[in-house]
């Protein structure tokens, strides 16, 4: 099933495939087990002729422990898959790296306003570049995304860098990724936005570093 | 129908819990209750510490017509205690009293408001003039149609006992009591977050 | 057995009522359980047909759908379905399902019909509340049905209503829609809060002599226990709804940024009420499911206290797990790991109940009748939603799916088989004791068959949908390049849902032809232990002709006490006979 995930190219896209392909197993082999003995149940104590039901309450510990022992087997793996997933969560949420560029974007209806800071590394001054749905951002760098809405909620993702963020107005939130391989990747919004919100969809372009540059010293050519 | 005698002993049998359904009922009733006031202070908390700057716009309130009200309510709870008093001594002259005199107050209650409301209209703070505005129409508005509830509540029960129809049913009183306290102790609530702060 | 039956329908109670107060404006439980009945099933048919408009679009985008040309302008374009339309169709399919279809059926129709009939009472504590809370109900219906047709169109900011997409106007078109579609679902928690009052205040007051609460069906526990969950988790929801409508009418700015107003408070008062919905809804259909498990297996249920405690346990956890809802809502990143272990906890008392009802089958003496079908179906189906909450529970990993299909297929594979599966399971089950007649069995069996197969083959693609990164609520994949490829599975889930849809109509056959033709049910056709197959079916008015005796807990199948394989809670037992 998880062969469908669209190729990663994120630094953490990994961690998270990973702990998917874990949840997976661990779900997989439950379901597995589960209904193999429901239907052997099923099979094995169907109505015969002549034949009783055992007269079981399950009330006893000795009974209950069919209960509670697979059920301290469910609580260890959610746990394990707990503890796994607040390590992933650190390092995308919490630990976030510096950056090397940083790029405003600003959801509206319906289409992503991107900002590019130019030279001086600042989002806001004079030699800001804005595109619309266009995001372009070198290879194996730490981007930054501040992000920002005009009106109502939309939801900034990238499914290639695992990475999803709401874009919340009143608000500016942080995310950050660090692209892997260069190429042309889609940059939906995920969040119902009004009429227009089937459609709305950016693309992110992630460049070599050689072309980065071409790239920046097209739109700003008085770099100094 | 069964003869009502067998009706009595038949529920005389029945398992319960030894409270009557109809308090039973109302207290549950009153716990959802302070689960909507719960969520409506819970979210005034919550956007107040997220955002400065509110303390001028509640300087704008009234203290002194809150205090007053407050009192008025008060003093309305015990009016209805009193009420409760006299029925269960059977004063039917008393209870129409004290009945009479907590729909007095309530109506005081919402006069008052209805005062501070036109005023600070005139002043321009509407509804919405700011986030803080919202909070002060909403949740003293909300409190004001429990107040008007319960005045209603209480001229139905007054205009029963002015025919003596209570009688059979004197228990309601006691139930429109602990809906007016209810009420009575969301304003203590709403009172020092809006008014003190 | 035919005694009983005898006596009861000679008329205890000779005092005849004219129609409208036997059929309209009834205090009668049992009558009220069926006017719920009939408006859940009105609105699911309408659901049903939400549904069909929405897979049409998705995998035929803006060509006309077979059968809606009549739909007039401005809702469709000669059959076609435009985005605004769209909207409102997602918004009201989820809003309709949940609300006016999952919350009667479930809550109202098995909890008004079977609480008093279970505790062996004559009705409900407060039988005007009863009848007050079906009329309210009645009365959002009509506001949901009318606000479908006011000018600027139904609302369509989604079932989850986020603003300020919902708090202006401005940003969707939509104005009294959006009011309306407030206040429906204000006067629908009004009409559940009467109900919930009601079932907890009758459970803990009218039961008969002899029934402790821990002789309940396990049902009428799951019941007041959703009841509780209800009254308690909805008000902060009520209050959010006002601040809502306040926003959208006199122009407050509880959400509205620019006046200072937060847009995620309306995030948390909501899922702090629905996610406690969920089980508000799942709880009521396990105690379906577990009142059938026992009866056709011929056995005691296995572990009936734990059973209870996990109940509760699940009610109180349900509380402290909204925010895995908003997990990439911009919430302080600190806050979703306690969320998401909360939410991954929830798995172990469900699983506990899960593996109590598999014990149940251990050493049973198992028949498969069409409800015992529909139960175990249920269990089928609802294992799967529960193992991928899993998934979406664990918050990195829902960083990809939220928002997704994979989280549409999730909610469907808990809620479907909470509603559709254990509801059929419960409809089949108590339809001879309602009716007082038998459902055919072998169109059930039909029906069963075909539900489950199309069931699996609409939902479970969706999951590859959403690990393809396939958004939830966009109106035409196809314009999207990266979804493109995944278009096959959207016309093949198309094809399932429409069929799905149609044997459905094998249902409504079985249901019209048995309630007419159907072979006479007596009292208690499956050998069943609890209250209400000791009295006759279809029940006389209040009930019982003498209020019953309980002797034991529910689910005495098989017991050594008795030659027969079933002992009823009100019969005498080898023991007190000795007495």
């Amino acid at each position: 099933m998880l062969s469908w995930l669209p190729e990663n190219i994120s630094t953490y896209g990994g961690d998270i495939d990973s702990l998917m392909y874990h949840i997976y197993y661990i779900t997989g082999v439950w379901f597995l087990l589960t209904y193999g003995v429901i239907i052997v149940f099923l099979l094995r104590y169907r109505r015969q002729e002549g034949q009783k039901a055992a007269y079981v309450r399950g009330d006893s510990l000795t009974q209950a422990s069919w209960l509670l022992v697979p059920l301290l087997i469910v609580l260890a793996l959610d746990l394990w898959i707990d503890f796994q997933g607040s390590e992933v969560w650190a390092k995308i949420k919490i630990d976030a790296p510096s950056s090397d560029l940083l790029v405003g974007v600003t959801g509206k209806q319906f289409n992503w306003e991107i900002a590019y800071p130019g030279p001086d590394g600042k989002l806001g001054t004079a030699d800001d570049l804005e595109m619309e749905n266009e995001l372009h951002v070198p290879v194996n760098k730490v981007v930054h995304v501040i992000l920002r809405s005009k009106d109502v909620i939309h939801s900034f993702f990238l499914p290639n860098l695992r990475l999803k963020q709401d874009v919340m107005p009143g608000r500016t939130i942080e995310a950050w990724f660090e692209a892997t391989k260069p190429g042309r990747y889609p940059l939906p919004c995920a969040e119902l936005c009004g009429f227009g919100h089937s459609g709305m969809e950016g693309s992110l372009i992630v460049h070599s570093l050689d072309e980065y540059e071409k790239w920046v010293q097209k739109n700003w050519p008085n770099k100094p | 129908m069964k003869d009502a005698l067998n009706m009595k002993i038949e529920s005389m049998t029945l398992t319960g819990t030894g409270i009557p359904s109809g308090k039973a009922g109302v207290w549950c009733f009153l716990a959802s209750e302070i689960t909507v006031f719960g969520g409506l202070i819970g979210s005034y908390l919550v956007v107040r510490l997220g955002s400065g700057g509110w303390p001028e716009a509640s300087a704008h309130l009234s203290f002194s017509l809150a205090l007053f009200n407050t009192l008025v309510l008060l003093t309305s709870s015990m009016t209805m205690v009193l009420a409760f008093d006299a029925v269960e001594k059977g004063d039917s002259k008393k209870l129409r009293t004290f009945l009479f005199l907590t729909i007095l107050l309530g109506l005081v209650f919402l006069g008052v408001k209805a005062f501070e409301y036109a005023g600070k209209l005139a002043h321009g703070f509407t509804p919405g003039a700011g986030v803080f505005w919202s909070f002060y129409y909403g949740m003293t508005g909300l409190h004001a149609l429990h107040v008007l509830a319960g005045v209603i509540v209480n001229i139905i029960l007054f205009m029963e006992a002015l025919g003596n129809a209570l009688k059979p049913n004197e228990h309601r009183v006691e139930l429109a009591g602990l809906y007016w306290h209810f009420v009575d102790i969301v304003w203590i609530f709403l009172f020092p977050l809006l008014y003190l702060t | 057995m035919s005694n009983i039956l005898g006596d009861v329908t000679q008329g205890t109670h000779p005092e005849k009522k004219g129609f409208w107060r036997t059929y309209v404006f009834s205090t009668d439980h049992k009558v009220i359980a069926k006017q719920y009945l009939a408006l859940s099933l009105f609105w699911a048919v309408l659901g049903g047909f939400t549904a069909y408009l929405i897979r049409w679009q998705l995998a035929h985008p803006e060509t006309a759908a077979p059968g809606a040309g009549w739909i007039p302008e401005p809702f469709m374009y000669e059959g076609v379905v435009p985005p605004e339309f769209y909207n409102v169709l997602i918004t009201m399919h989820g809003t309709i399902m949940v609300f006016f279809v999952a919350m009667p059926l479930l809550l109202a129709v098995f909890g008004n019909y079977l609480i008093p009939l279970m505790i062996g009472a004559r009705d409900m504590a407060f039988p005007r509340l009863n009848m007050l809370s079906v009329w309210v109900f009645a009365l959002a219906s009509l506001v949901l049905l009318i606000s479908l047709f006011v000018p600027g169109g139904a609302a369509s900011a989604g079932w989850t209503g986020y603003p300020p997409l919902s708090a202006r106007a401005i940003y969707t078109g939509v104005n009294w829609g959006m009011n309306l579609w407030i206040v429906a679902i204000a006067l629908e928690f009004a009409a559940f809060l009467m109900g919930g009052i009601n079932f907890l205040t009758t459970t803990l007051n009218m039961r008969a002599p002899g029934m402790t609460l821990f002789r309940l069906p396990l049902i009428v526990w799951m019941q007041i226990t959703a009841g509780v969950v209800f009254m308690l988790s909805v008000g902060p929801l009520i209050a959010g709804a006002v601040m809502l409508l306040l926003d959208r009418v006199i122009g407050t700015t509880f959400y509205v940024p620019e006046g200072g107003g937060q847009p995620l408070l309306w995030q948390h008062l909501f899922w702090f009420f629905g996610h406690p919905e969920v089980y508000v809804i799942l709880l009521p259909a396990l105690g379906i499911i577990l009142e059938i498990l026992p009866v056709f297996s011929r056995k005691p249920i296995f572990g009936y206290r734990p059973i209870i405690y996990s109940t509760i346990v699940a009610g109180i956890l349900s509380f402290i797990v909204w925010a895995h809802h908003q997990y990439v809502s911009g919430i302080d990143p600190r806050l979703a790991m306690p969320f998401s272990i909360t939410t991954i906890l929830i798995s172990v008392p469900f699983a506990l109940i899960v593996f109590a009802m598999i014990a149940t089958l251990w050493k049973g003496s198992i028949s498969f009748p069409t409800p015992m079908l529909f139960a175990l179906g249920t269990l089928g189906v609802f294992l799967i939603g529960g193992l991928t909450g899993i998934f979406v529970g664990s918050a990195p990993v829902d960083i990809y799916f939220h928002d997704t299909y994979f989280v549409v297929a999730h909610f469907h594979y808990t809620l479907f088989s909470a509603v559709f599966f254990g509801g059929f399971a419960g409809l089949y089950f108590w339809f001879p004791k309602m009716f007082g007649r038998m459902m055919n069995e072998t169109l059930g069996k039909i029906h069963f068959v075909l539900t489950f197969i199309l069931f699996n083959t609409t939902f479970f693609p969706m999951f590859f949908l959403g690990v393809g990164g396939m958004m939830r609520r966009i109106a035409n994949p196809m314009q999207y390049e990266f979804l493109q490829p995944l278009q096959p599975i959207n016309v093949f889930i198309t094809g399932s849902a429409n069929l799905l849809l149609i044997s459905q109509g094998i249902f409504a056959i079985n249901f019209f032809w048995s309630l007419f033709r159907g072979r006479i049910a007596g009292p208690n056709p499956w050998q069943a232990n609890t209250l209400e197959w000791s009295t006759s079916s279809p029940p006389p008015h209040e009930n019982f002709h003498k209020i019953p005796t309980v002797y034991r807990g529910p689910y005495e199948y098989s017991s050594p006490e008795t030659a027969e394989d079933w002992l009823p809670q009100n019969q005498l037992g080898l023991e007190e006979v000795k007495k």
